[in-house]
């Protein structure tokens, strides 16, 4: 399953790091950050909850980038 | 002389964000609440450090041994209050495993220098003045792309935000994604559609520029096909929807041009591998120059190390390294290129596919309904012996009974509603033609097969296309020609092609050889294949393919609607007409929103003007980095010049990416 977040972030190398982060997350298969658009595509593994990957995924990025937010 | 410029400087960045704080306090402006408190900051950090900066030193010394550390304490305030967060983020980044970024550089160059200075009870101004112009090219950079970001979403703003549905007599407004397939919606002067279907009532006037780029307005009526994303301009407009929001047209548009820049192109690989390698690399080298040189000087040379001259060369060398300038202004040039073509109606699915696009060498079309109208067209009427309208009144009347695309072209070059009651005994005979009995006449409309079948002498046709021959009462009466019409610009088209640098254009058909011949003669076409069959298309694609040199790409051009395994094979496939056709947008890499050929040409200029901004980026950035990385080395620039350097190749790349956005000339 695939899903679109929205972003903000405030530069294209801390975008290349939140890609890197909600990678590395359990439960997302792939992900792409798009700094134009400041969107998050994420593509969640087979059976995941969306939802509650979504709370890791941002838990992880705040971790290597605090001044991220993505709106779930 | 140089106190003065210091001061002069410091000053010049304190009253610029007086000054842009002004402006920020306007909502037009578009400033985040993040860059006003930057930019208080910027102005707070200069005033303190000009304060200190006329206090002097004498000042600080009158308070004797306490007045060194008291100085120190003023001015590390000062640098905390510009710089705190870049040290929380290096510290970050070194506890996340990723150190080497732009922080860490900008922290441990400013440390050292700070460190450098206490040992010295030296000059503290040039650390924390260099953190100073970092953080104002920082916000420079930030305020650039938030506001190109958002005037290139602008342009692409056709999201409708609600449809308007008549419940009980009054009109609701709803969330476009909850009205199903069928509902009557209703469009106001001035609304845009927001989902496709089929005007059930009323006639108005269309605006479809944030589709096509055109501007050229289009009436529709009753029964007309309607999509969503035009704007109606002038009547109320009651339509049927045919499809749910998410599969009409303006979703599908949102959806490709949101997700175009996440296909990332090759340069912008090479620059998120290049930052990756380079910045390692570049601290070792600060590293290497801070240690090397000051021990050959001691065991080799015999002479004094001279450690706080080569730490401080060091230390300027990681100011001056930053690679902010490519990283920012790379993924910034793409996307201003997509989001300037897009507004002329060119849809590019993603970066990689704009630099594919700006080394086509060979475009192949596809004829009908790229070049031609894919419409047929009464094209000339010969040898007729009674008026052309009569003749043309004739053969609509005896065909009225067919549906064959010859009758339909027969009844529009008519104009008039067919009367079936003038017409009687109406006989097809397959392959040949009709005949029929036309206000008691007898008429016979066919091939030269249906001449011969009746016995009645008939004169040929030079001209290209489907003949039809008539016969009225069993005397010849003249033939009509008709034939797909070649579009307007379409000969312009190829012209701008050539001129825009592709050396080969080449046609595919499925029509007779005659015809093809004929219209790729009239437009200076370099190679044509007719009589193919959509399987054929492919193999002839992938023999062209096979045949090009190296680095020449091909695109190919179809309407999109049976060529979208052609549109896949193709290096870059570009889809015309596409507003509306699903397969087309699915398969095609560039999608130009209406059949005009003269998009080709000016795609394939957007994409150059793009790539020869990425690539001037590329080479300044990366040109002026090196020059200023050995002045550093060698002892000729200081951290000021390096700052500059950093902050002034950042701002002209990012200027030089907004240009892309400019593509209306071309």
């Amino acid at each position: 399953m695939k899903k679109t977040y929205k972003i903000d972030v405030d530069c294209a190398n801390c975008a290349n790091k939140m890609e890197d982060a909600a990678r590395k997350t359990a439960g997302v298969q792939s992900c792409t950050v798009n700094f134009m658009t400041l969107k998050m595509n994420v593509e969640f593994e087979e059976g995941q909850d969306p939802k509650a990957v979504m709370e890791q995924v941002r838990k992880n990025c705040k971790k290597v980038e605090d001044d991220c937010e993505i709106f779930l | 002389m140089q106190e003065w410029l210091e001061s002069g400087l410091l000053i010049a960045v304190a009253v610029l964000a007086a000054i842009l704080q002004f402006i920020g306090a306007r909502p037009a402006a578009g400033m985040t609440r993040k860059q006003k408190v930057m930019l208080w900051r910027i102005f707070a950090a200069a005033v303190l450090l000009l304060t200190l900066q006329m206090i002097g030193t004498a000042a600080f010394d009158r308070l004797g041994s306490a007045g060194r550390w008291a100085r120190l304490a003023a001015f590390l305030v000062d640098y905390l209050v510009i710089g705190y967060d870049i040290l929380r983020k290096a510290f970050k980044g070194i506890r996340n495993g990723q150190v080497f970024d732009e922080n860490f550089l900008m922290a441990v160059a400013t440390l050292g220098a700070l460190a450098l200075a206490v040992y010295e009870n030296g000059d503290y101004l040039e650390a924390i003045a260099v953190m100073l112009f970092y953080q104002v090219g920082e916000w420079f950079q930030s305020y650039a792309v938030g506001k190109s970001r958002r005037n290139i979403s602008d342009l692409m703003d056709i999201r409708p935000d609600y449809a308007n549905v008549e419940r009980g007599g009054v009109l609701e407004q709803v969330d476009p994604d909850e009205v199903e397939v069928g509902t009557v919606i209703v469009v106001q002067p001035g609304e845009k559609v927001p989902i496709d279907g089929t005007v059930v009532e009323g006639t108005s006037t269309l605006n479809t520029a944030a589709l096509t780029g055109e501007s050229l307005p289009r009436e529709v009526q009753t029964g007309d096909e309607i999509i969503s994303g035009c704007i109606n301009m002038t009547g109320v407009l009651h339509i049927r929807t045919t499809r749910e929001f998410g599969e009409s047209t303006v979703s599908k548009i949102l959806d490709l041009v949101e997700n175009a820049s996440s296909r990332k192109s090759r340069s912008e690989d090479f620059i998120s591998r290049f930052a990756k390698i380079y910045t390692p690399a570049v601290c070792c080298a600060a590293l290497a120059l801070a240690v090397l040189p000051p021990l050959v000087r001691v065991f080799g040379l015999g002479l004094d190390a001279g450690w706080e001259t080569w730490i401080y060369r060091a230390l300027t060398f990681l100011v001056a390294s930053c690679p902010c300038a490519l990283v920012i202004s790379i993924p910034l040039s793409f996307f201003a290129g997509i989001g300037g073509a897009s507004k002329a109606g060119i849809l590019v699915k993603g970066s990689n596919y704009l630099e594919t696009l700006s080394q086509t060498r060979i475009v192949v079309f596809d004829k009908t309904g790229t070049l031609t109208q894919g419409v047929f067209e009464v094209n000339g009427i010969h040898h007729s012996r009674m008026e052309n309208e009569k003749l043309v009144e004739y053969a609509a009347l005896a065909e009225s009974a067919s549906s064959h695309p010859i009758s339909k072209s027969l009844q529009r070059a008519y104009g008039k509603e067919i009367d079936r009651s003038r017409v009687s005994e109406i006989r097809e005979i397959s392959g040949n033609g009709v005949t029929a009995v036309v206000d008691g006449r007898a008429v016979a409309a066919g091939n030269d097969k249906l001449m011969d079948h009746l016995g009645i002498p008939y004169i040929s046709c030079h001209s290209v296309g489907t003949i039809i021959h008539m016969a009225i009462d069993g005397e010849y009466a003249g033939h009509i020609v008709i034939s797909d019409v070649v579009k307007p610009c379409a000969k312009e088209a190829v012209q701008a092609l050539k001129a825009a640098g592709v050396h080969k254009t080449v046609m595919l058909t499925g029509d007779s050889g005659k015809v093809a011949d004929q219209v790729a003669s009239a437009l200076g076409i370099d190679q044509v294949y007719s009589q193919l069959l959509p399987a054929g298309k492919v193999e002839k694609v992938e023999e062209l393919i096979r045949q090009k040199p190296e680095k020449a790409r091909l695109a190919f051009v179809g309407d999109g609607i049976n060529d979208a395994p052609v549109l896949r094979r193709a290096d870059i496939g570009i889809a015309m007409g596409a507003m509306g056709s699903d397969a087309a947008i699915e398969a095609a890499d560039v999608v130009l929103m209406d059949d005009d050929p003269m998009k080709i040409s000016k795609a394939i200029k957007i994409s150059r003007k793009c790539l020869r901004i990425v690539y001037q980026n590329i080479v300044v950035a990366i040109g002026v980095k090196l020059i200023c990385l050995a002045l550093v080395a060698l002892g000729f620039a200081n951290m000021w010049l390096a700052v500059f350097a950093d902050v002034g190749v950042m701002i002209l790349a990012v200027l030089n990416a907004i240009r892309a956005l400019f593509v209306q000339k071309l």
